[in-house]
């Protein structure tokens, strides 16, 4: 997988794989489908949706994504910043 | 032979009892390795976490180390990280506050505070973090400047995160075991600010 | 930006509690609680089945999740956790139904 550098803009996959069945998702809700910005790189880790079901798991890269919280909620909201540890496979680049 | 209760409906402690008994008859785990593992956590406090953050406020090359790699940070003031997930600190600084949650379970800096607070791990408190963060830490009595930018950082995956707080006014020449008793769990998460004094609560126009 | 509420998403799995509506308005319960000695060892014992690898802190992420919602906002953190370790536990044949059983009424008929 191509790495995502700091700055890229992303969108997070509009997916729910906790509607078709038995899944271990670490994207939030209130992300998916939502834009954000690489703020980094944080590492490689094994993938905890397979891990969760002690399935072999390949390493996958985890970014810190920035949002913005205008483009999540409505108000009430008084956060300026969400930073969101996200997996790789759940971001597209725009 | 008494029919055996539903396991879903047995209270909890019970059936907990009974799983350390078959795993103990299965030499799975042992009372005395419970016990050993108990002490382990319960020597990782906020206190661990407090040093790091005197550390920061004094010496100015720790400080670069614990925002560039919190793990080793630690590492340098003897605090086990062995086994631990990676650790990021995040700076507060003037005009610029983080706020921690785990909206999705209870993700949290134990190597270097310990056991999850209770209010960390509710519904509340995971809820209204990410959405209403000024709301939230006002029910601690902490208010933040009106143009103060606040980050909230949703630990959701493998790194665990500690805020590193900016160093209080009035703290002028105070050494590193007292400034280490300033700092509080709520501090190291966003909560709270540290300030002097025993006004633990009173708002942090000492950011400015 | 998509007009849907977030806080309302349907879809959304119950532990994934991120600006969830129904929250908003409950306060946050600041006082300090001291965690029991059951807490205690059953945080412990996560920890012994991690490092030996027989239970992932993921797979037990996996079996809270699985609890359904009233129940997981009904029971206490680490009852949340005795459910999990137990239903892996079953899942992965380390330990059986039946053990279970007679490991409890053993305690039940033993007056402990």
């Amino acid at each position: 997988m191509t790495r995502l550098g700091p700055g890229t803009r992303v969108i997070v996959r509009d997916d729910w794989p906790e509607t078709r069945g038995e899944a271990h998702i670490r994207t939030p809700h209130y992300v998916r489908g939502r834009e954000g910005v690489v703020v980094r790189h944080l590492g490689n880790f094994p993938n905890p949706e397979d891990l969760a079901f002690a399935r072999p798991a390949a390493t996958v890269p985890l970014y810190h994504v920035r949002f913005d919280p205008n483009t999540l909620w409505p108000p009430p909201r008084s956060a300026d910043v969400l930073l969101v540890e996200i997996f790789g496979h759940w971001l597209e680049a725009r | 032979m008494t029919t055996p209760p539903d396991l879903l409906a047995t209270p909890a402690e019970a059936l907990f009892a009974a799983l350390l008994d078959v795993l103990a008859a299965k030499g799975v785990v042992r009372e005395a390795e419970l016990a050993a593992r108990i002490a382990a956590t319960d020597a990782a406090s906020p206190a661990q976490g407090a040093r790091m953050v005197a550390r920061a406020w004094v010496d100015p090359t720790y400080r670069a180390l614990m925002l560039a790699d919190g793990t080793r940070a630690a590492e340098a003031l003897g605090i086990p990280m062995l086994g631990a997930p990676p650790l990021g600190v995040l700076e507060n600084r003037p005009g610029l506050h983080h706020l921690v949650v785990c909206t999705l379970c209870s993700c949290y800096p134990r190597a270097v505070l310990g056991y999850p607070p209770f209010w960390f791990k509710s519904a509340a408190y995971r809820a209204r973090a990410v959405r209403d963060p000024r709301g939230v830490i006002a029910e601690w009595g902490t208010m933040l400047a009106p143009d103060t930018e606040i980050v909230v950082v949703d630990s959701t995956a493998d790194y665990r995160w500690m805020v590193l707080p900016s160093r209080p006014d009035g703290t002028d020449g105070w050494d590193e075991a007292a400034l280490a008793a300033l700092v509080r769990e709520g501090d190291m998460i966003g909560v709270t600010v540290p300030s002097p004094g025993p006004a633990r609560a009173r708002p942090s126009a000492a950011t400015g | 930006m998509s007009g849907s509420e977030p806080g309302q998403n349907p879809k959304r799995a119950h532990h994934d509690l991120g600006g969830v509506a129904k929250f908003l308005c409950e306060r946050v319960d600041t006082a300090p609680y001291a965690l029991t000695l059951f807490d205690r060892r059953v945080d412990a014992l996560r920890q012994i089945l991690g490092a030996s690898g027989i239970m992932r802190v993921d797979e037990l992420r996996r079996g809270i999740e699985a609890i359904p919602e009233v129940e997981y906002h009904r029971l206490s953190y680490y009852q949340r956790w005795v459910r999990s370790i137990v239903d892996n536990l079953l899942r992965k044949r380390i330990i059986t139904a039946a053990e279970l059983w007679a490991a409890l009424a053993a305690r039940d008929g033993g007056g402990q």
